[in-house]
């Protein structure tokens, strides 16, 4: 049971934070490119959809490169605050996060251009500033395609598990996911053990995707 | 209807090549342990040039999960593990020719530090100190170094103090990585793999096993190819395989 507990936690928490910074980024940077075309969006909207195709491997070397102990920004990380990144729960957070980005993003983007953009309008001539228009408005009437988004990035989180390898390595108790439990007990020959992990994350992440497809649903 | 006839005789012609490839090449799978790489490759080139027709398919990893691999019915023709244990496992459950199981290459564990590391551990214990954070090894259930590395551990009493230190690689290739991008402090490799990042890593300690370092090779029981997977176990053991095996820092067993 601890052997299925420990991973499960260990994942539920990654998930969760990865999902909040996902979301956080994801709407903020969907509503952007929602609201007007300007010179080079296309291009920023492909560099955010970039985690969704690239090899989860290639997305771990960008991670070590960036944020290793000798990496571009590891190395001050490391110097100026002693924070070191690989290895924890917390790189493992990071990998999740920019897998997940893309799905919040897109579905944001998605449900902000959907809305009327008149309500946003007729909120500013009743003397709305661009954040209460946003919070009160376009938030709001988007929320359910956002929050499908949201869950999507949720399940992928949940589900992450190359770049999470490389950036956190597998250090059971620390950063061994389920996905990652899978993996080490395929390898270990202890299939028992694979196919309860195994049961476990298909479980959950049916969970997530029944709930986000209700959602959607519920929006027609 | 003009291009039907051609595409069957294209048909045909990519059936008759396909199928010849398939009949004449000889080719050979092997499932060596990580840290037999590159001394594996050379010696695969080798048997290649020293026996036409034959083709040698390398699959390297840590030697646990190759085992769970032809366990799953992998089809391999030769496995060769870094330590006794695995190969044990995979003699009580009959997935070797027990008759072909033979002993070809000797190998020491060694501690090493990241190059531009200052630090130089003059025994085990020193690595209690805090300077020494994280320290590497293979995944003990799966990775031969890890075995060797907690056996160690284990006699010099060190178990407990090191306990939350450890950061555990899928093979000793990529403890190896680990050490030279300069992840951990330190890490457990055998000397061969550390010889091939001279440039990144510093041997600092040879540490002595308790159980020797010996890489075993054998046929695979199911193997379809039985006389050339002989051939290529003669040819590691010949002169020319074990001089190719000293070549990477392999000593003879």
């Amino acid at each position: 049971m601890h052997a299925l507990f420990v991973p499960l936690w260990l994942t539920l928490k990654v998930a969760l934070f990865a999902t909040l910074i996902a979301a956080a980024i994801g709407i903020a940077l969907g509503w952007w490119l929602a609201r007007r075309p300007f010179p080079g969006r296309s291009v920023v909207d492909s560099l955010l959809m970039l985690p969704m195709v690239l090899p989860p491997t290639v997305i771990g070397y960008y991670l070590i490169v960036l944020i290793g102990r000798n990496g571009i920004l590891g190395q001050y990380l490391d110097r100026w605050f002693g924070i070191n990144l690989i290895f924890t729960w917390q790189g493992a957070v990071i990998a999740a996060s920019v897998v997940s980005l893309p799905l919040v993003y897109k579905g944001a983007r998605a449900a902000f251009e959907e809305v009327d953009g008149r309500f946003a309008n007729a909120a500013r001539t009743l003397g709305a500033g661009e954040l209460e228009v946003f919070l009160r408005v376009s938030l709001p009437l988007a929320i359910r395609g956002i929050a499908a988004g949201v869950m999507l990035a949720f399940a992928r989180a949940m589900g992450e598990f190359g770049a999470t390898l490389m950036i956190a390595g597998n250090l059971p108790g620390k950063t061994q996911t389920l996905s990652i439990a899978v993996y080490e007990a395929v390898q270990a020959g202890n299939d028992r053990q694979a196919l309860w992990l195994t049961l476990v994350i298909s479980l959950v992440c049916i969970g997530v995707l029944v709930a986000s497809g209700r959602l959607l649903q519920a929006r027609h | 209807m003009t291009i039907f006839p051609r595409l069957r005789s294209a048909a045909l012609v990519a059936t008759l090549l396909l199928g010849s490839a398939a009949c004449s090449a000889q080719e050979l799978i092997v499932s060596a342990a990580a840290s037999l790489t590159n001394a594996f490759q050379a010696a695969g080139k080798a048997f290649e040039q020293a026996r036409p027709g034959a083709k040698v398919a390398f699959n390297f990893a840590a030697s646990g999960p190759l085992l769970a691999q032809i366990q799953q019915g992998a089809p391999v023709d030769v496995f060769a593990s870094a330590d006794q244990e695995t190969m044990n496992r995979a003699a009580s459950a009959n997935l070797i020719a027990p008759a072909t199981r033979v002993d070809f290459a000797a190998n020491t564990l060694v501690l090493i530090v990241p190059a531009a590391s200052t630090q130089a551990p003059k025994q085990l214990g020193d690595l209690t100190n805090p300077s020494f954070q994280r320290i590497s090894t293979g995944t003990p259930a799966t990775v031969p170094v890890g075995r060797y590395t907690m056996e160690a551990i284990d006699k010099a009493g060190l178990t407990a103090p090191l306990q939350s230190r450890w950061i555990y690689g899928e093979s000793v290739r990529q403890v190896l990585n680990y050490v030279a991008r300069g992840e951990v402090d330190a890490g457990f490799v055998y000397r061969t793999d550390a010889l091939i990042e001279p440039e990144k890593t510093r041997i600092v300690l040879t540490i002595p096993t308790i159980t020797s370092v010996t890489y075993p090779i054998a046929q695979i029981a199911s193997s379809k190819n039985a006389a050339l997977a002989g051939e290529f176990i003669a040819f590691v053991r010949s002169a020319p395989g074990q001089e190719i095996l000293q070549r990477y820092g392999f000593s003879k067993p």
